[in-house]
């Protein structure tokens, strides 16, 4: 991999915000780079100028690339230990709310999202929850809406869902057919999808759970810190907050907003509004 | 040719710990750099690094990488499994969960390209024993931006494969059996605390 041109790179980045929207700036810049690379090789191309050109030329270039841009690696029960934490210590708090809502923000493709419907139908929790998936791809959103999966991904849910606490057989929650697996319609009734920017949007709810796995290690200090102002603001008092297992708050500038429930989980609760902030809070406009 | 190397980036597959552990053993007290490694693990493996890899003492920490945190001398840091490790023209890593890269993730290309970015003539990439081909792009990143290269020699390797893919690839700078690499990087300056 040659490294990228820099005066290339911020053209690029700055462009694709200027023309669409999307806020591409402030994410970590290594693992970028490499995505940046591969969609340059697979487009036959050498110069992310020439690149541009050709994503500025047409909205369907543009959306043709953005899947490219975006991350969408996630998993049912990924991690199961972390589901296992959920029942046991935050769903005790979230049963003594007469409605709840929670948030799953990047949910991709929606196997985590689904995951959490499951793991809240088994502790009665589902029918009083309102469940905000949001991801800022309208394309992963429309699959995750499907509720249908390749077969192949069975085997790996089987096995989280038992290790996640799950007391049923996983296989009440799917059926089977022509290499596919669709889940039961029900679980998708309380679930409502929409795109949502973590980089340029505003807060939307109060919620009493938000999840945000493996979202922010694709971002550089500054917007993971636009992102932790945003959940705070996006919480109830002393609301959930689970992020993934190898991010932390803890050395960010808004630890003091939460405290820890859970330190090898990374499940935070909110015990402070933050001051508003307006150069980090603000939605963000190309003007 | 005299460099000085600012940071030691070491990948592993197949046959990994145990010439991960000898090279360590003999490097971690006489350098002042801070080390990387990335030995291929299964995905939900749960490690210690300092049980594994070596004892922490007065000189030496050994830990997990963790997302934003910046390279110190004296640090001996493991990519997590399930996870690529990135290093950040910051001197700090990031992790990432895009597809695997060689079928592998934690992927040595991806380290070790990030790396080579961030570190040019003062990175050193060390490339030891596997049965695939991940790393040997990734060094010759590393190599291209005039960084120091050493490569395990197959010969002495418990699974040849990874570094030989290495050597087919590009000419690097040295290829030895563990005891020798440490009389390597002895003759390379210790590169300007970053």
């Amino acid at each position: 991999m040659t490294p990228l041109d820099p005066v290339e790179r911020h053209l690029f980045l700055e462009g694709i915000f200027m023309r669409y929207g999307y806020d591409f700036r402030q994410y970590a810049e290594a693992s970028l780079d490499r995505r940046l690379a591969s969609l340059l090789a697979q487009n036959n191309m050498t110069s992310l100028v020439e690149l541009l050109k050709h994503v500025l030329e047409s909205t369907d270039a543009f959306r043709e690339i953005l899947p490219s841009l975006t991350i969408n690696t996630t998993e049912f029960f990924r991690d199961p230990t972390f589901f296992r934490a959920l029942r046991e210590t935050v769903f005790p708090i979230l049963k003594t709310y007469p409605r709840i809502v929670v948030w799953a923000a990047g949910c991709s493709t929606g196997e985590e999202v689904l995951s959490l419907t499951i793991a809240l139908k088994e502790e009665n929790l589902l029918n009083r929850a309102t469940i905000h998936a949001t991801d800022i791809n309208p394309r992963v959103l429309k699959k995750a809406k499907e509720g249908i999966y390749d077969i192949s991904l069975i085997s790996s849910f089987n096995k989280n869902y038992v290790s996640a606490g799950g007391v049923n057989s996983p296989s009440e929650y799917y059926t089977a057919e022509y290499g596919l697996a669709r889940f039961n319609p029900k679980l998708l009734e309380n679930i409502v999808f929409s795109e949502h920017n973590l980089v340029t949007d505003a807060p939307f709810i109060e919620a009493h759970l938000i999840l945000c796995r493996n979202v922010l290690i694709y971002f550089n200090r500054e917007l993971q810190e636009r992102a932790f102002n945003l959940f705070a603001r996006s919480l109830v008092f002393r609301g959930f907050l689970g992020i993934g297992s190898k991010e932390s708050i803890r050395f960010s500038n808004s630890s003091g907003l939460f405290d820890t429930v859970d330190l090898n989980q990374n499940i935070y609760s909110l015990k402070a509004q933050p001051i508003i902030n307006k150069s980090t809070l603000s939605t963000r406009k190309y003007t | 040719m005299r460099k000085n190397i600012s940071a030691i980036f070491i990948g592993a597959s197949a046959g990994g710990i145990s010439a991960v552990q000898r090279l360590l053993m003999q490097i971690v007290n006489n350098r002042q750099v801070p080390i990387v490694v990335v030995q291929h693990l299964p995905q939900y493996a749960k490690l210690n690094p300092s049980l594994i890899y070596g004892q922490d003492s007065q000189n030496v920490v050994f830990t997990e990488a963790n997302d934003k945190m910046h390279l110190e001398c004296g640090h001996v840091y493991f990519a997590p499994p399930g996870y690529h490790l990135l290093v950040e023209k910051d001197y700090s890593f990031s992790l990432s969960q895009d597809d695997p890269v060689n079928f592998a993730r934690p992927s040595i290309d991806v380290l070790f390209e990030s790396a080579a970015i961030a570190y040019r003539e003062r990175a050193c990439g060390i490339l030891l024993t596997g049965t695939n081909n991940d790393g040997a792009l990734g060094l010759q990143t590393i190599h291209l931006l005039k960084g120091l290269t050493i490569v395990q020699d197959p010969a002495s390797a418990e699974f040849p494969s990874m570094p030989q893919s290495a050597i087919d690839l590009f000419k690097p700078n040295y290829v030895a059996s563990i005891p020798k690499i440490p009389a390597i990087l002895e003759g390379f300056d210790k590169g300007e605390a970053l």
